[in-house]
């Protein structure tokens, strides 16, 4: 049988309503923002008169946009430092994370330790820079002219996610693994066969953050990547944003533009985020479930 | 450890004699041969920590390694020469930022950044902290699964926006306007205005150039981006509370905020402690990257934050050793800051992080 509501329990229920619609609009609405003002015309997008809907549609932003090679260029290059970065530290991480589980290996907290304490304290912007530059040179000596490889390989890398994978790896019932060993099963076929496919949604979610980071990552490719056709998305964004946000340059735009230069900026975030919310819907399902299995360790 | 005769020597009854102490015989083996041992174990287990090998690596070529360079801190800094080369000076970098002996404008400048990185995180925790919580407790209120979905749907989105698109999408809806031309601020600013929550001039001098509301625009797109997604570890520590605890509550004649205090309160507070000495502990790592893209010259009064500081001053200046001085004294704070709340939380609360 149900029971009846007391009044402060059905006021703070209408007020959770309220309250949570609110954020979510909140939430949505710079998004829907963002792509009426991409295909508004001039005026309208210049003096901010959109509110909701497009106004005087014009699909003309989109298509020099998607007309523009450096768009692409940087596309690619945002895929590739995704894809790679990605496989990259998911292999460091899941080897890395499948041995610091194992109770008898040696030195188990000094590797702990080793990995929390970069958590706690680390060098700073200036050492980074100097270091990544040496890293630079070192990569250029051997042969990899690409500063793309060096994003890949040597940024990223986050102990908190290990952590998580040390974690649910930690949780896999022992004798399991031991029933796979009396079977004859090597090191590397316990790892794929049996702590793989039992944490499939910590790996989910570590995943999704790893390349999440990658595919968002600007500050240091922006540092490092000394070619503008190697740059990926994100910089040449912020670059178009920096290169517009000069009055001098955008006076006579209107001359050649049926668009305002901002419409271009809106183009390319949408253009930026589309690959986001097409994985998103199904990967999150996961996640929830993969940050409360390992986000808190008492 | 003190070794003494008893443990070598024991007296064996049935011939009467002392015999040697087989047990301390191992024992003094083990410790004699420790390094001999380890090795075994791990030649024996070496597919176990190969694995290790790589990560280890990394972290040590692009982590530690980093560590070394700090000694440019205490070292005149030229270009030309690797930190190792370099010449000695002392501590002169810290007495420049900290007393201003030789530069007063660096050391104000420094003391500026300091005090802005830590009101920035402290404004962060004092509104940013409690809004995941309470968008947690919306959530518990929501009986429909699919609604709730949603609801959270929506709600985590803005967590996987990057900062790029994050602070794109800031400038352009509280960009300036211009009187002469007849352009309008952005969207935000007008609304703003409109409810005369901001100036007119305000609103059309754009907001991003004026110092006054750098504070509200990080902390307010910081909740925005974050609120909902940070929701997530306190939902988790709300729906295991069992339906029976509320059922008690209400039968004892609890209303909603009674159950709040008594039922709800209690059971997720050792997750509101965890999650609370994260936020401390990081009081001194302020996101650097917003701050550089949402930053500008007329704003660096409230905005310019420590790293920001040292990446204008030694990745885009020349006073690289400087900076490194300048951010290892805000790392080193922030890390006994770290470790002070974890050991405060263990002692008060039996709960910690590390």
């Amino acid at each position: 049988m149900r029971r009846k509501l007391e009044m402060s329990e059905l006021i703070f229920r209408l007020l959770s309503y309220l309250l949570l619609t609110m954020f979510a609009v909140a939430c949505l609405y710079p998004f829907v923002y963002t792509l009426s003002s991409a295909v508004s015309g001039y005026n309208e997008v210049r003096d901010s008169t959109i509110v909701l809907l497009p106004k005087n549609v014009q699909f003309d932003a989109f298509r020099d946009v998607f007309n523009d090679n450096v768009f692409w260029n940087a596309y690619t290059n945002t895929l590739f430092l995704t894809f790679y970065g990605t496989i990259w530290e998911m292999i460091l991480s899941v080897l890395g994370a499948y041995a610091l589980s194992k109770k008898r290996l040696l030195f188990r907290k000094t590797f702990n330790f080793f990995l929390v304490f970069t958590m706690w304290f680390s060098a700073g912007l200036v050492p980074q820079y100097l270091n990544y530059l040496a890293t630079k040179r070192a990569f250029q000596g051997i042969g990899i002219m690409d500063d793309k490889w060096l994003v890949v390989i040597a940024m990223g890398m986050q102990a908190m996610n290990i952590i998580l994978l040390r974690n649910a790896f930690e949780k896999v019932p022992s004798e399991i693994e031991e029933a796979a060993i009396v079977d004859g099963a090597t090191e590397m076929q316990v790892l794929s066969k049996v702590y793989l496919p039992m944490s499939k949604s910590i790996l989910a979610t570590v995943a999704l953050f790893f390349g999440i980071s990658r595919w968002n990552g600007y500050f240091w490719a922006r540092q490092m990547i000394s070619s503008a056709n190697e740059q990926p998305l994100q910089v040449y964004m912020r670059l178009r944003l920096e290169e517009y946000s000069d009055p001098e340059l955008t006076t006579n735009w209107q001359l050649s533009h049926s668009y305002a230069p901002d419409s271009v900026i809106y183009a390319l975030i949408i253009c930026s985020i589309i690959p986001i919310l097409v994985i998103y819907p199904f990967i999150q399902k996961y996640f929830a479930k993969g940050v409360n299995v390992g986000g808190v360790k008492e | 450890m003190d070794i003494k005769a008893a443990d070598y020597l024991i007296f064996d009854e049935e011939s009467g004699t002392y015999i040697e102490n087989p047990e301390q015989i191992v024992r003094d083996d083990v410790e004699k041969h420790y390094w001999r041992n380890v090795a075994k174990t791990v030649i024996k287990d070496w597919r176990l920590y190969l694995m290790l090998v790589p990560m280890i690596a990394v972290f040590l070529l692009w982590r530690y390694l980093p560590m070394y360079e700090l000694l440019g801190c205490f070292k005149q800094t030229e270009d030309a020469k690797t930190v190792a080369e370099q010449y000695y000076s002392g501590f002169s970098y810290f007495r420049t930022l900290l007393f201003g002996t030789g530069n007063a404008e660096l050391s104000m400048q420094f003391m500026r950044a300091f005090r802005n990185t830590f009101l920035l995180s402290f404004y962060g925790l004092v509104f940013g902290f409690p809004v995941p919580i309470l968008i947690a407790l919306f959530f518990n209120e929501i009986r429909s699964n699919i609604t709730r979905s949603i609801y959270q749907v929506l709600t985590y989105l803005p967590k996987f926006m990057s900062t790029v698109v994050m602070t794109s999408l800031v400038i352009m809806l509280v960009k300036q306007g211009s009187d002469t031309s007849g352009m309008q601020p952005g969207v935000i600013s007008q609304m703003l205005s409109h409810l005369g929550l901001i100036s007119t001039e305000a609103a059309y001098g754009g907001l991003l150039n004026n110092p006054a509301f750098f504070r509200a625009i990080y902390q307010i797109s910081g909740i925005w981006e974050g609120a909902g997604y940070d929701s997530i570890v306190f939902f988790a520590a709300i729906i295991a509370i069992s339906p029976t605890s509320y059922e008690a509550a209400q039968i004892d004649g609890a209303g909603k905020l009674s159950q709040m205090r008594y039922v709800v309160l209690p059971m997720i507070f050792s997750t509101i402690v965890i999650m609370l000495i994260t936020r401390i502990g990081s009081l001194l790592n302020v996101g650097y990257e917003k701050v550089l893209l949402l930053y500008n010259a007329n704003t660096y009064v409230t905005a310019d934050v420590v790293s920001t500081f040292a990446q204008r001053n030694g990745i885009a200046g020349a006073l690289k050793g400087m900076a490194s001085a300048a951010e290892m004294l805000s790392n080193i704070i922030g890390m006994l800051l770290v470790i002070g709340a974890n050991t405060i939380a263990r002692k008060a609360s039996d709960v910690s992080l590390y």
